[in-house]
């Protein structure tokens, strides 16, 4: 294709974009019976005439497991080795891919499973019975005489490869209510022992993420934005870049947020945008320092709150006013880059048609109505090739599909005639927002003579992540975004007196779900204050915990279960060698239920040595339970990496972080150990990608106020504490 | 400017600046993609290739400087010690994104070589410098130690 854009049709796709519907219905069609191109059972199958089975993948590889674990839900139903099925990721098809829970094609909320389970079983059901059927046919015995094992069909003395019988059994009407196999007989689902199935490409270095997409004819853009959010590019000078081998040119952007710089190879990309010089009005821009962000974070927490989210300021007032003791906290949590290993990068070549998308895509509704809008054309016309996502965290999908923009506007502002690679360095990703809000809370509990908790006052600063997007209908209600407030108002511990109030910030600094949301600070708040309270009352943080859940709901009995498994698995009740010290926390995100214990020597002047976690988890039945395991232990490093040492902070509104040097990450040597045991289930699967992330800070704050110092401010490393 | 470099055992021609980083050189004109790009300041490992036989940076690494080395890429690596770690990597279920496993396995394959039994203050100290975002270092740990018990037989 080419385009051609006026100043006029730029300014109205811009806005377009940016109310762009993501959405398009939360009712799960019965999607199975479509499709009947030779070979395809269900969109979810793919078989060969040489009988390879593949599962098509509706959500994106992260790292988190989705690919492996759909195509064992496939394979359990199918009666095949895991082995056997290859996998391949799903076409842009909102239709056909959409993620049940969001009613758009998109991976996050730790859903992929949950989701699927069904849809993913039923799919292989139904490819079984229609091999089933058709063998049975062709054969003139009974369906139920014959089997299908390892994708050989058998029946009184005959067999035959499944690959015979795909062009007349896809032909088939496709069963609405296949029989699933019994729970009993499952093999592959809950088997401990079961591989991922990207393994080899991802250990050889033929895995092929958007970062390694090389078109014939593409040329490599990066952006050059403004150094402070909501700066405006008034002038730029590109005169050295035309020295730099490889230059292309430049070209800014009409709505004056930046430039773009075209090169012919990544590094002349780079070199190029460091040699030109931009001269910007920060008039409209957060000019702010962090003390100022922070200082004025905690002011909002001091005042009334804009939103009474739970209770009034009068419930918990009563009971704190009659306290035998009280106690009060105020918490900073600091912004937060994701920084996937993988900066961020995709690309866009012209089609007959349209335009094709190569990109690691979480959500690839977003993209697709994204470079729709951005290029004019309508949304059927914009292919996406997923491709494996070198890590998100949340960061490969925005509200606004950032990246997905840029990348829109360098193709358009090349005239679409060829491909365009749009490549982030890691400066541009700590530099270039969408970060986890900064947040402030303080929370003012009034504890009885018995040291129960009769008054609890909790007040929270910070942006709303929904507010303004596509989503905003679903998530916000009566003014309170629920991402901000979620892990406390909701909280499984039942106490009276309970208040949540919410002040929203305004900043222009973006913002962004990063891995668990608002678990990430709700949790570091909730169980810091449940430790303080217990202490206040004398009384062991486990059995304190416990005796908040007493009325015995499916909910709180599921968190009891993993405090109680995390306690024991760490001999909780058991004496520590001298010089150790542990802490404790539990919280229910996305499902999930997971319980942390961390336990740590040395000190906080010299540094603190984490020595083991020892995690819980509830998620309904495991899929592959060894995934689980590298989850949480995923989730337990991020969550730790991030809250010991990383900030994103600002001076007169421009980020002082640059690269990993000074935004630095969890290393090998930082956590000696991490043991993971799973609640045996049968109940439905749910998330397992963040829930493991929101206990492990306030574990390890747990275990250093055991130590003798309570970090409320974070980082720790900025706020007094040391690590080896 | 025209410079040969000799990776996994064959002569390249790269016509590029020779202050070029050896891994723009390898991933956009190569186009061995293998090697990763993270952070473009030796600071996450995931560019690790080997240079006569050591580990290094690939991103401050310039193409003037090796135009007269081996280089070896995760794609041409096949020795035994290579083969080990590969098995120790997939039977553990190592990799998650996969995006820095790459150079974590270039790192390991020289941590082994010099070091075929490192203890796991061995193991942690030399792959310091390879950062995963994933956090799949207490099976990267693992793996080393599975590894070397391989090689042991």
């Amino acid at each position: 294709m080419s385009v051609k854009l006026s100043r006029r049709s730029f300014l109205k796709s811009v806005s377009a974009t940016a109310s762009a519907t993501l959405l398009v219905g939360f009712t799960p069609a019965r999607i199975l019976a479509s499709g009947h191109h030779a070979g395809e059972f269900t969109p979810f199958i793919r078989i060969s005439d040489s009988g390879t089975v593949t599962a098509i993948i509706k959500h994106f590889e992260c790292g988190q497991g989705a690919a492996t674990g759909l195509a064992t839900l496939i394979a359990e139903e199918m009666n095949m080795p895991l082995d056997q099925v290859e996998i391949d990721f799903a076409p842009a098809d909102g239709k056909k891919y959409a993620n049940l829970l969001f009613g758009a094609q998109g991976t996050g909320g730790s859903t992929a499973m949950a989701n699927s389970f069904m849809q993913y079983r039923t799919a292989g059901a139904a490819a079984r019975e229609m091999l089933i059927t058709a063998a049975a046919e062709e054969w003139g015995v009974s369906p139920n005489m014959v089997t299908l094992v390892d994708g050989q069909l058998s029946a009184s003395g005959k067999n035959a490869s499944i690959g015979e019988f795909v062009a007349t059994a896809s032909q088939m009407e496709v069963p609405a209510e296949p029989q699933l196999k019994d729970p009993a007989e499952f093999v592959l689902i809950g088997n401990p022992n079961t591989n991922r199935r990207d393994n080899g490409p991802k250990t050889d270095g033929t895995a092929q993420y958007a970062m390694d997409v090389h078109l014939d004819g593409q040329i490599v853009a990066v952006m050059l934005r403004s150094p402070r959010a909501g700066g405006i590019m008034v002038s730029m000078d590109d005169s050295d870049a035309k020295e730099v081998p490889g230059f292309i040119r430049s070209a800014a952007l009409p709505t004056g947020t930046g430039a773009i710089v075209y090169a012919q190879n990544t590094w002349a990309a780079f070199q190029s945008r460091d040699a030109i010089s931009a001269e910007w009005d920060f008039s409209n821009a957060d000019n702010r320092s962090s003390d100022q962000i922070k200082a004025d974070l905690l002011a909002a927490v001091n005042t009334d709150a804009e939103f009474d989210t739970k209770g009034t300021p009068t419930d918990a007032t009563q009971g704190i006013e009659n306290a035998a003791q009280v106690i009060s906290r105020e918490f900073f949590l600091p912004y937060l880059a994701h920084s996937p290993m993988e900066p961020l990068t995709c690309t866009i070549a012209p089609t007959e048609t349209g335009v094709i998308l190569y990109d690691g895509c979480q959500m690839p509704s977003g993209a697709q109505a994204a470079l729709s809008a951005v290029l004019q054309i309508p949304p059927e016309n914009v292919e996406v090739k997923t491709l494996y996502a070198g890590g998100t965290f949340g960061r490969r999908a925005t509200m606004t599909a950032d990246y997905h923009v840029e990348a829109a506007l360098a193709f358009a502002f090349n005239g679409g005639q060829g491909p365009v690679k749009l490549v982030w360095s890691r400066e541009d990703d700590l530099k270039g927002g969408y970060y986890r809000p900064a947040v402030a809370h303080k929370v003012t509990v009034g504890l009885n003579e018995e040291g129960r908790i009769i008054g609890w006052d909790h007040r929270i600063a910070g942006k709303p992540i929904f507010k303004g997007s596509p989503w905003e209908a679903f998530i916000v209600q009566n003014g309170v975004d629920n991402s901000s407030v979620e892990g406390t108002r909701d909280t499984l511990y039942e106490f009276d007196g309970h208040y949540v109030g919410l002040t929203d910030d305004t900043s222009p600094i973006t913002v962004n779900w990063w891995r668990s949301v608002g678990h990430s600070h709700t949790a570091y708040v909730m169980e810091s204050m449940m430790d303080l309270a217990a202490e206040a009352a004398g009384q062991d943080p486990v059995e304190y915990r416990l005796s908040y859940l007493k009325s015995g709901t499916a909910d709180q009995n599921r968190l009891a279960g993993v405090l109680n498994l995390a306690a024991s698995k760490s001999s909780w009740g058991e004496p520590l060698p001298a010089g150790r010290y542990r802490g404790i926390a539990a919280h229910k995100s996305f499902g999930s239920y997971v319980a942390e214990v961390v336990e740590i020597s040395g000190d906080v002047e010299n540094g603190v040595v984490i020595e083991k976690v020892t995690c819980a988890v509830d998620c309904g039945i495991a899929v592959n339970p060894d995934i689980v395991v590298a989850q949480m232990e995923s989730a337990i490093g991020y969550g730790i990496g991030h809250v010991i040492r990383n900030e994103i902070t600002f001076t007169d509104g421009e980020v002082d972080q640059w690269n990993f040097p000074d935004y630095e990450p969890l290393r090998i040597h930082d956590i000696k150990a991490i043991e993971t045991h799973i609640v045996p289930s049968t109940l439905p699967p749910t998330g397992v990608g963040e829930p493991g992330t929101p206990p492990s800070g306030p574990a390890l704050a747990n275990a250093i106020a055991a130590m003798g110092t309570r970090v409320t401010h974070l980082p720790m490393t900025s706020n007094g504490v040391s690590f080896f | 400017m025209e410079t040969s470099l000799t990776i996994n055992g064959q002569k390249h021609e790269v016509n590029v600046p020779e202050w070029t980083p050896l891994l723009w050189a390898l991933r956009d004109e190569l186009k061995l993609t293998g090697t990763k790009f993270g952070c473009g300041v030796a600071y996450c490992g995931a560019c690790t290739v080997h240079v006569d036989g050591q580990p290094v940076r690939s991103c401050q690494t310039y193409v003037e400087d090796v135009a007269d080395a081996e280089i070896t890429t995760i794609e041409g690596v096949d020795s035994d010690v290579a083969k080990a770690v590969h098995q120790a990597w997939n039977e553990l279920n190592v990799a998650q994104c996969g995006y820095c496993q790459s150079g974590q396995i270039m790192s390991a394959i020289g941590l082994l070589s010099e070091n075929p039994k490192p203890s796991v203050e061995d193991i942690d100290s030399y792959m310091w410098g390879n950062a995963c975002r994933c956090a799949t270092y207490q099976r990267i740990r693992a793996a080393i130690k599975s590894a070397s018990e391989i090689l042991e037989g």
